[in-house]
C-alpha cells in the first residue's frame, strides 16, 4: 500500500521536472527574442555611426563595420572646419549641461523644500496647495507654451539658457514635490517634534535631519528631472533657436538641415552623444533609483 | 509652588473637541501617568505640555510661571518619543548633544554633561554608533540620555516602552523606575498600558474621551474607582460590575439583583452620600481577586455559584460563574480544582466592594 503511494509520488515528482525544465526554457527563449529585439536599434546605430558613407552604401544594416573608424564621431562632436553652415553638436551640448545642472539643481531643491513643509510643518489649506501642485503634473506642456512665451519676453531672457532654466525649474516643481511629499510622509514626524524641542529651527531640522536621510529619494527626482530636461525638445525649440538652443534641438537641424547626402553616419553619432549623459546618470545612481523608488519608513 | 499646573485647558481639531476642560497639578519630583485607551487625548495633552501643539482655551504653567505661548525649547522639558526619534544620521553622541549644541552650551560643559549621563545610562560604548546599528533597548537608553543631558524640570514620556518587546519592556519599565527614583525629576509620562501606569506612577490619571476621570494614587484607582469606566479600565481581568438595586430598612443597607433571593449586605461600605439610597439601581463592584474558593475571613459573604468557564493561565486561574444570568469572574490558584455546570461555594470579600450609580455611573 505504501510502496504504491510512494511510487506514484515519484512518477508525479518526475512529470513535474520535466514541465519545469520545458517552461524554464521556453522563458529563456522569450527573454532571448526581447532582448534582441530591444538591443537591435542600438546595434544599428553604434554600428552604422563607425562606418564610411562607402560601407553605408554597399553593404545592409547589419553588416559589420570594415574597422573602428570614429571619423563621422569627431565630425558630429567637432565639425569638418569650414565655416558657414558647418553644425556640429559640441557647443549645444555644453548649452544642454549649463541648462540642465541648475535646473535640476533648483527643481530638485524647491521639490525637496515643499514636500518638507507639506508633511511637517502642516497649515490650513495644505492640502489643497497639495492637489493644485499635483495638478501642474497633468498640464500638457503644449498648453503652456504661448503663456511662458509671454512670460519670457516679459522677464527678457526668451532665446537664452537662463529662460529655459527657468521654464524647467517650474515645470519640474510639482514631480519633484510630489516626490519629496511622498518621501517625508513615511519619516515618523517625531523627529521634528525632537528637533524642535532640542531647539533646532524650520531649515536646521530640514538641512540637519531630514535631507540627510534623503539620498533615496534625491537620487531618484535627479535622475528624473536630468531625464526630462535633457531629452526636452518641445521647449528648447519653441524658446531657443540658433545660439541658445540645447542639443536635442541641434540634432535635429543637424539632421535636417543636411543638404547633399545624408550621412547616416554623423547622424547616428549625434544621436548617440546626444544620448550619452542620460545613460551615464542611470549607471551611476541606478541603483539608488530603484532602491529610491521602493524605500520605506526610515526606522530611526 | 507646583512644578506642572494645567487650569481649564481644552483643545479642538477642527470641530472634533480632544480635549475638555482638563485641570491638573504635579508636585516638585513626582511621577504622573496619563492613562488612557487609545484616541482619549492624553498624547496631545502631552504634546500641549511640551508646547508642540497650541492651545484653544486654558493655560500651561510651568514653575508658576505660564508657558502656553512659549516655545518647546525654552520650557526646559524634554522629551522621549515611542519611536525612539533618534537622528538617523548622527551618531549616539551627536543625537545626545544636539540640543546642547542648538542652546550654544560651552564645548567643556557638553562634554562632561555628555560624559556623566552616557555613564549613567551605561551607554558610553556606544557613542560613535549610528541609531540604526543599536537595538531597541539600546535606541531607548540613548533617547532617554539625550533628554537627560538637557537636565530639564519636566520629564515627557509619550509611550516610550510601546515597541520592545515584552521581556525587555519590563526591563526598561524598571530602569525608568530607578531613574526616576535616583534623579527625583518631575515626570509626565503617557501610556495605555495600566501595569506600566501602576508601577511606574507615582499619581495616575486616567482619561477618555478628552476628560480626566480621575486623578489619584494608584492605590486609590485600584481601589476605590470613581466611576465604572475607571474600573473597568483598571484591572486584568476587570472589575465585575453586578446590575442590581440597593434596599435599605432600618439603617441596614443590602443589595439584590432584580427578581432573585440573593441579598449581599452592605456594611461598613464608605458611602459619599448616605441618603436616598432604597431602591437605588447601581452596578456592585467587585474584583475577580476579591471572590475567593474558602473563607479569609469572618465578614466574607458566602454564595453558591455554578461554575461556568475555566481559562487556564499558568499560574493562575479565571473561572467564570452564573450569578443572576450575569457573569462574574473570579482568580483562583490553578491547583484549585472547581467543577464546572456545578454549584460552587464562593466567597465574596465584601471590604473590597465598589458601589457605582447604575445612571450616572458615578461611584456612591
Amino acid at each position: 500500500m505504501q510502496d504504491k503511494i510512494h511510487s506514484s509520488y515519484k512518477q508525479l515528482e518526475q512529470k513535474s521536472k520535466y514541465t519545469n525544465m520545458f517552461l524554464r526554457w521556453f522563458l529563456y527563449f522569450v527573454l532571448v527574442v526581447f532582448a534582441l529585439y530591444f538591443i537591435f536599434p542600438l546595434y544599428v546605430m553604434v554600428v552604422t555611426s563607425l562606418k564610411t558613407m562607402e560601407e553605408i552604401r554597399q553593404g545592409t544594416l547589419l553588416t559589420w563595420p570594415s574597422g573602428l573608424n570614429f571619423d563621422s564621431w569627431l565630425v558630429a562632436w567637432g565639425g569638418r572646419g569650414y565655416g558657414a553652415g558647418d553644425t556640429f553638436l559640441k557647443p549645444y551640448f555644453w548649452n544642454s549641461i549649463k541648462m540642465v545642472v541648475p535646473a535640476v539643481f533648483f527643481s530638485t531643491f524647491i521639490g525637496a523644500m515643499a514636500g518638507y513643509v507639506l508633511t511637517k510643518w502642516r497649515f490650513k489649506g495644505d492640502k489643497w496647495v497639495f492637489l493644485f501642485l499635483l495638478f501642474g503634473c497633468f498640464i500638457p506642456y503644449q498648453a503652456i507654451l504661448l503663456p511662458m512665451a509671454r512670460t519670457l519676453g516679459v522677464l527678457g531672457i526668451s532665446n537664452s539658457v537662463i529662460g529655459l532654466v527657468l521654464v524647467h525649474t517650474v515645470y519640474g516643481i510639482p514631480f519633484t514635490t510630489l516626490f519629496f511629499r511622498n518621501f517625508y510622509v513615511s519619516i515618523p514626524s517625531e523627529l521634528v517634534k525632537a528637533a524642535r524641542i532640542d531647539g533646532a529651527g524650520f531649515f536646521k531640522i530640514f538641512f540637519k535631519i531630514l535631507l540627510p536621510v534623503s539620498t533615496p529619494i534625491i537620487v531618484v527626482t535627479i535622475i528624473w528631472q536630468f531625464t526630462q530636461i535633457w531629452n526636452d525638445f518641445l521647449f528648447g525649440s519653441t524658446f531657443s533657436f540658433g545660439e541658445a538652443a540645447p542639443i536635442q534641438v541641434a540634432l535635429n537641424n543637424m539632421v535636417l538641415s543636411s543638404t547633399s547626402v545624408k550621412e547616416y553616419n554623423v547622424d547616428m553619432a549625434s544621436a548617440i552623444i546626444a544620448g550619452i549623459p542620460t545613460l551615464i546618470v542611470y549607471v551611476l545612481a541606478g541603483k539608488y533609483f530603484i532602491r529610491g523608488l521602493t524605500s520605506g519608513a526610515v526606522k530611526g | 509652588m507646583k512644578t506642572l499646573k494645567i487650569d481649564q485647558l481644552s483643545k479642538n481639531f477642527g470641530s472634533t473637541e480632544v480635549l475638555r476642560k482638563i485641570n491638573l497639578e504635579i508636585d516638585e519630583g513626582n511621577f504622573l501617568v496619563l492613562l488612557g485607551p487609545s484616541g482619549c487625548g492624553k498624547s496631545t495633552l502631552l504634546n500641549i505640555i511640551a508646547g508642540l501643539e497650541t492651545i484653544n482655551e486654558g493655560n500651561v504653567h510651568i514653575d508658576d510661571y505660564n508657558v502656553s505661548k512659549v516655545e518647546p525649547k525654552d520650557r526646559n522639558i524634554a522629551m522621549v518619543f515611542q519611536s525612539y526619534a533618534l537622528y538617523p544620521s548622527m551618531n549616539v553622541r551627536e543625537n545626545m548633544i544636539f540640543g546642547l549644541k542648538q542652546a550654544k552650551v560651552s564645548k567643556e560643559k557638553i562634554e562632561e554633561q555628555l560624559q556623566k549621563v552616557s555613564k549613567f545610562l551605561q551607554v558610553d560604548a556606544l557613542l560613535e554608533r549610528k541609531p540604526s546599528q543599536l537595538s531597541g533597548g539600546q535606541r531607548q537608553r540613548v533617547a532617554i540620555g539625550r533628554a537627560l543631558v538637557r537636565e530639564p524640570r519636566i520629564f515627557l514620556f509619550d509611550e516610550p516602552l510601546s515597541n520592545l518587546d515584552a521581556k525587555l519592556r519590563v526591563e526598561m519599565r524598571r530602569e525608568i523606575k530607578k531613574l526616576h527614583q535616583q534623579l527625583k525629576t518631575t515626570v509626565v509620562y503617557v501610556t495605555h498600558d495600566q501595569t506600566e501606569a501602576m508601577s511606574l506612577g507615582t499619581n495616575i490619571a486616567i482619561m477618555n474621551h478628552g476628560v480626566i476621570q480621575q486623578n489619584d494614587t494608584p492605590e486609590n484607582i485600584y481601589n476605590k474607582p470613581s466611576n465604572t469606566f475607571v474600573a473597568d479600565f483598571i484591572g486584568s481581568p476587570s472589575m465585575n460590575l453586578i446590575k442590581g438595586n440597593l434596599k435599605e430598612s432600618s439603617n441596614k443597607v443590602s443589595f439584590n439583583t432584580h427578581g432573585s433571593n440573593i441579598e449581599i449586605p452592605i456594611n461598613g461600605y464608605d458611602f459619599k452620600e448616605k441618603s436616598n439610597l432604597d431602591n437605588k439601581e447601581v452596578f456592585f463592584g467587585i474584583r475577580p481577586e476579591h471572590i475567593f474558593f474558602k473563607k479569609s475571613n469572618e465578614e466574607d459573604f458566602e454564595i453558591n455559584l455554578r461554575a461556568d468557564l475555566s481559562e487556564y493561565i499558568g499560574h493562575e486561574q479565571i473561572m467564570t460563574f452564573n450569578f443572576e444570568n450575569q457573569e462574574v469572574l473570579a482568580k483562583f490558584p490553578s491547583t484549585v480544582k472547581i467543577d464546572l455546570s456545578k454549584n460552587t461555594k464562593l466567597f465574596f470579600d465584601l471590604t473590597q466592594i465598589s458601589l457605582f450609580d447604575a445612571i450616572t455611573e458615578e461611584r456612591i
